[in-house]
């Protein structure tokens, strides 16, 4: 399914992220997936949150730049091949993956995928 | 409008009569009064006498900053303490501080020379002119003060800092001119942006902004960001503060006040007067002055002089916007480089916002220059292959300005220290 991620615009420097959960966490909401793109200088944090909009709105109070992007969330059984399969399908689709991040856990994986085409390739991955 | 036509339209022929008689008298004053000058006249084997028409300036001594510093507080004085009704001084970031004195006249002078330069912006007496320069020890405040009531505009005495009433008041008071440095002014332009007010509807439409060099693109930002027209006001504290010059409707150049202070432009290394038009350092010399007169004053700053008529009707000199000061130049790996520079550069790209910081280090043999830009939120990208184009752009943008390699470092909006004066843009961890 197509889902909302939250990212966020950090700089390198102690403490940062810490001031992001901070804030998520007094606004009561949760993140159930992350990852962080580091370069030199600065990281991009990507969230899949409780409530992507209100997080929004607390960190930008709080000078955070911060986007609400499309994703998808991918389900698959957590066996040998399938994360393969699944890109097999967007590449002879012709969908670009820019990143991605997941986990398994119970005998299902779960990936978070940005896409050049989110709609198509959902459509393509079901 | 012009304020004082007589001072300000006369003929090349009669500024020079008058400049001459002007700098007569005060060689006479400064050789008789303020040791520091009658010592450096006598090392150079000239008497007052020797000075006779304007032309002769070029035989007079220099001052420099360094002087002032060397004769703290008040060893350059040409009068009497008991004559001194007012004390400046800068602030001193780059050493000792400064002082200034005026006398009641000198006092009047300031507000006249003011009075002209706000009148030059478009200025009148129905204006509501807030002065959002630092009241104090720094000549801006006061100095706009005074000039705005000698021309009989209502003045708001807000000072510097405290934008969320800055734009209070923008809006109660409605006051129509603004006065304060460029860097404020753009910054009090994206508060009023940010606080979902429309520039457009408020009152303001003049704004008079000095006190630290500023591009030509920085200004049409800080204009289109207002919706006001923007006039250059410049001065410093040792000539008299704000009021030397200004610039006029026509957008070119900044007519000096001459009959109270000569400028010259020379050659930084020959110290020799450049030909109209060539760009070197500005110096002036105050010729009415009482309380503390100096001759051939060095600023620093860099500027060229344009004597031909103005279409507005005065026929005082021009100076050209001051492209940057000599002090400011960096020399990174032989490279001459200017702040404004980057910011000229910085206002083409709208990923990027003019706030910038210039880090010069060196590493091992080599200087190294590393400048922290803002990225303007709208353009922030989850994306890294996206925020490393908007890098390269910036990066790439600067380095055919500049001619050398720059570290482009983003950094998140809002986190470079606005300034409330003079904007601190540079470090410079070199230690040579």
């Amino acid at each position: 399914m197509v889902i909302k991620q939250l990212s966020v615009f950090l700089q390198n420097e102690l403490g940062r992220l810490e001031e992001v959960t901070d804030i998520l966490y007094k606004h009561n909401v949760n993140i159930s997936a992350c990852s962080i793109a580091e370069t030199a200088e600065y990281g991009v944090l990507r969230m899949i949150v409780s409530d992507a909009d209100k997080a929004a709105a607390a960190l930008k109070e709080d000078d955070f730049s911060v986007k609400i992007s499309d994703v998808i969330c991918v389900e698959t059984p957590d066996v040998p091949g399938e994360l393969h399969k699944s890109l097999q399908l967007l590449t002879g689709a012709g969908i670009n993956l820019s990143y991605m991040y997941g986990y398994s856990n119970g005998g299902t994986a779960r990936l978070i995928m940005k896409v050049s085409d989110p709609a198509k390739a959902i459509q393509l991955l079901k | 409008m012009i304020w004082n036509e007589p001072m300000e339209c006369m003929s090349r022929d009669q500024m020079h009569d008058l400049q001459s008689r002007r700098l007569k008298d005060m060689v006479v004053r400064v050789y008789h009064n303020v040791e520091f000058y009658r010592r450096k006249m006598q090392e150079l084997g000239l008497e007052p006498a020797d000075i006779q028409t304007i032309d002769d300036l070029v035989k007079l001594p220099f001052t420099t900053k360094q002087d002032l510093r060397d004769n703290y507080p008040f060893g350059l004085f040409a009068v009497p303490k008991s004559e001194v009704v007012r004390v400046h001084a800068s602030s001193g970031t780059t050493g000792k501080s400064t002082v200034v004195a005026y006398t009641r006249k000198d006092v009047d002078i300031f507000s006249e020379v003011v009075a002209r330069c706000l009148c030059c912006s478009g200025v009148t007496k129905h204006d509501t002119v807030q002065v959002a320069y630092g009241y104090g020890l720094f000549t801006g405040g006061l100095g706009l003060h005074y000039g705005a009531e000698k021309l009989g505009a209502a003045v708001v005495p807000i000072s510097g800092g405290n934008t969320e009433k800055q734009i209070t008041l923008l809006q109660d008071f409605g006051s129509t001119v603004l006065a304060c440095t460029p860097s404020y002014a753009a910054y009090l332009a994206e508060a009023i942006a940010e606080a979902g007010i429309d520039a457009a509807e408020l009152p303001l439409r003049v704004g008079v902004f000095g006190a630290e060099p500023w591009s030509v693109e920085m200004r049409a930002k800080i204009e289109e960001g207002l919706k006001i027209k923007a006039f250059d006001i410049y001065g410093l504290s040792e000539i008299i503060g704000p009021g030397v010059s200004n610039s006029c409707e026509q957008q070119n150049g900044l007519h000096v006040a001459e009959d109270h202070f000569v400028p010259e432009i020379l050659d930084p290394n020959t110290l020799k007067q450049v030909a109209p038009g060539v760009t070197g350092e500005l110096v002036f010399t105050t010729i009415t002055k009482e309380a503390m007169p100096l001759l051939r004053y060095r600023t620093r700053d860099l500027s060229s002089l344009d004597y031909s008529p103005c279409e507005c009707g005065r026929s005082n000199v021009r100076m050209a916007k001051i492209f940057g000061r000599s002090d400011d130049m960096l020399i990174i790996r032989g490279v001459n480089v200017f702040p404004s520079q980057v910011e000229s550069v910085l206002l083409e790209i709208p990923e990027a916002k003019p706030i910038y910081m210039l880090i010069v280090d060196r590493k091992g043999t080599m200087d190294t220059l590393e400048i922290q830009v803002e990225l303007d939120e709208k353009y922030y990208s989850d994306e890294i292959v996206e925020l490393n184009n908007i890098r390269n752009k910036i990066k790439h943008k600067v380095e055919s300005v500049l001619g050398i390699s720059v570290i482009i470092s983003l950094v998140e909006h809002k986190t470079i220290k606005r300034s409330e004066g003079k904007a601190q843009r540079v470090i410079d961890k070199r230690n040579i």
